[in-house]
């Protein structure tokens, strides 16, 4: 049974077919088969937009960073006029990666295999990763070479974001604003410094990359919006704590009597398959620190961003954990950090973790939050440790012939949900029933996945069929009208 | 043929570093965490750097992350190590609930410097580990230790660690390596 419309269809099976989000229902073969993974590293991931690297990661004329789009390399580079370019690390005569270096600087990719160079000099080629060399030119190719067709493959379009660099090998594709829309809030939480300083984040040097046994999208998913598992998956750091000064809970003491993380914790769903959870309406300001001078710091960036969202007329939180459709997970508060899932095979994902710090942090600050970051996130923190866990061994038990006809159930909040201001959303105020977001998620996913045109997935995205009765707290918002000290909380239970 | 003095201080010195170092390998392998914990020093610091793939004339500046400073995978103090023994200890941590199979080896050790009460010990590392059925890591490297004579036996002051992988192919570190 379909949800949505009958498709125009590529094929006899649909994988629409596998995701029912009417009745909560979500085939375990989208999780594990090989044909529907090929139909991902086909339909999907070639048209969306994804997350390369961060742009303080390529500071410099020269330098690059190697990354993935989907299975394909490629290289972010930055050429001697400033600009980002991403590069598919294929070289156009055999097919060899020209660059296997994860980081470096360099004007020139030359292929081990043959030698033919590319630049990404714009005093040397027309267009940066141009084929710029090719040994024995003339003996072996004559005049027939063209050499300007042979450049290497670039991403059809690239968008820096404050800092997070996104690209698109589709051209038909929507702009990043439009693929975004509404979500850039979170995005902005994520990007901005914790004053409200634009862009004002950079990387810290150093990416966690590790493999697990398990689909890409149970990562997904996870930070979409899943504060179901946190009881019973994070159980044993919840019981020893790691927060500031290594006390309190995993997280870091998050000013309950003000509201908290979880308190009035709800979700957020975009048709369009993005996901946050967190408080719209009310913003985690910062931990509670054992130092003083970390709590100035972050007191008085408080002071600035509140500010600055007053002079905004809004009001949002949103510094919860995240999933930017398809793969890009991100959290904007404590660890402030992005995550993306990349598919190896129906059962290997290669997760790779970047921390984000305020640019204009001092030293202690800077120091305190990368070992927050490091105990508490990646394969080495302690709570995510368990995560992967779950993931590995939820994909190896759902493997079998008989527990393949059985579906998922994802039913939590269903039909519950209210209508957003925030256009093409809507809401749950279940503080843990953050299934809503996932059924967005897979529906988009399927949608992609069937291969369907862009103007169908921009019809579809225009209306969200989930709700029609708005919600008064949010509609208070995105109006302007609510000032940071009257805010309701929705009550909500106590943990995460 | 007269003996070496030296070298026989040197030989003994090796010898009870060295008994020190595989004891420590049983404690860990024999989940005795507690006790293990009081082999580290109270200003015990612990690093495990990212490794990167770097052009050959880069590999001083690049091919690690600098502890102190950048990402690793580790950089931390006892009181973080004792965070994760408590974990350990609760019977809910799921990355190791049923318990992993580890063997630590440790191979090659050699002492770089005498500083008496305290000594630089390098030495190379395997840690295996099975778990549940059919997961199974190795993690290899390079170790360097300091290690401060306390009473009649060691603790370890510092430990850095190089791991020879830049991507993590097991999918978590929540052993201690």
């Amino acid at each position: 049974m379909t949800t949505v419309e009958e498709p125009t269809g590529t094929g006899a099976r649909q994988v629409r077919d596998l995701v029912d989000v009417r009745k909560g229902e979500i085939s375990r073969e989208i999780f594990i088969d090989e044909q529907i993974f090929k139909a991902e590293l086909e339909n999907l991931f070639p048209r969306a937009w994804l997350f390369v690297g961060h742009a303080t990661q390529v500071p410099n004329p020269g330098d690059f960073f190697s990354s993935w789009m989907g299975a394909d390399p490629v290289l972010l580079t930055r050429d001697d006029k400033g600009e980002l370019n991403v590069l598919l690390n294929s070289c156009r005569h055999r097919g060899m990666r020209v660059c296997r270096y994860d980081e470096g600087n360099t004007l020139q990719f030359t292929c081990p295999y043959h030698a033919w160079s590319y630049s990404i000099d714009g005093s040397l080629v027309d267009t940066p990763g141009a084929l710029h060399g090719v040994p024995q030119q003339k003996a072996a190719y004559g005049t027939n070479l063209e050499r300007q067709k042979w450049g290497l493959v670039r991403a059809a379009k690239v968008h820096n974001y404050k800092g997070l660099v996104f690209a698109n090998w589709d051209p038909q594709a929507p702009s990043f604003d439009e693929y975004v829309g509404d979500f850039h809030w979170w995005l902005d939480n994520l990007a901005d410094a914790f004053d409200g300083t634009e862009g004002g984040t950079e990387a810290y040097r150093g990416v966690h990359k590790w493999r697990i046994r398990s689909n890409w999208k149970f990562v997904s998913e996870n930070f979409l919006g899943d504060t179901y598992h946190g009881a019973s998956t994070h159980a044993s750091v919840e019981a020893v704590g790691i927060g500031p000064g290594g006390k309190g809970k995993r997280r870091h003491g998050e000013r309950q009597n003000e509201g908290g993380f979880s308190k009035g914790r709800m979700k957020t769903s975009f048709r369009r398959g993005h996901g946050a959870s967190d408080n719209l309406a009310y913003e985690v300001p910062y931990p509670e620190f054992a130092e003083d001078d970390l709590n100035d710091y972050f007191v008085a960036a408080w002071e600035k961003r509140k500010e600055k969202l007053q002079a905004e007329g809004r009001l949002l939180g949103g510094r919860g954990p995240a999933t930017l459709f398809p793969n890009m997970s991100f959290a904007g508060g404590f660890p402030r950090t992005i995550l993306v899932a990349h598919p190896i095979s129906p059962t290997e994902t290669e997760v790779w973790r970047w921390y984000l710090v305020d640019k204009s942090a001092p030293e202690n600050v800077r120091d305190w939050l990368r070992h927050y970051y490091m105990r508490y996130a990646g394969p080495a923190g302690m709570t995510e440790q368990d995560d992967m866990e779950n993931w590995d061994y939820a994909t190896e038990a759902s493997r079998g012939v008989v527990a393949r006809r059985y579906p998922y159930n994802y039913q939590q909040g269903l039909g519950q949900e209210t209508a957003s201001d925030l256009a093409g959303s809507v809401h749950s105020h279940h503080a843990i029933a953050g299934e809503v977001n996932a059924r967005a998620f897979y529906r988009r996913w399927a949608e992609f996945v069937d291969n369907l045109s862009w103007p169908e997935l921009t019809e579809l995205a225009r209306v969200d069929d989930r709700a029609t009765e708005r919600d008064a707290d949010v509609t208070d918002v995105a109006d302007g009208v609510k000032v940071l000290d009257a805010v309701d909380v929705v009550d909500g239970p106590p943990a995460q | 043929m007269p003996i070496d003095e030296a070298l026989l201080e040197r030989v003994l010195l090796l010898e009870s570093v060295s008994e020190f170092l595989y004891r420590e390998a049983d404690l860990l392998d024999e989940r005795r965490y507690t006790e293990w914990l009081d082999m580290l020093a109270e200003d015990y610091q612990y690093s495990v750097p990212l490794r990167m793939n770097v052009a050959y004339g880069e590999t001083d500046a690049r091919e690690e992350t600098r502890a102190g400073r950048e990402i690793c995978w580790f950089d931390e103090g006892k009181e973080t190590m004792s965070l994760r023994v408590d974990q350990l200890n609760t019977g809910l941590h799921w990355a190791e609930e049923p318990v992993s199979r580890v063997s630590h080896l440790v191979t090659n050790i050699r002492l770089e410097a005498i500083e008496l009460p305290e000594v630089a010990v390098s030495c190379r590392f395997l840690v295996y580990r099975n778990r549940v059925a059919d997961e199974t890591d190795f993690l290899v490297g390079r170790r360097k230790d300091r290690l401060r004579q306390v009473g009649d036996s060691w603790q370890v002051v510092r430990r850095e660690l190089l791991l020879d992988q830049s991507v993590l192919l097991a999918k978590n570190l929540s052993i201690f390596v």
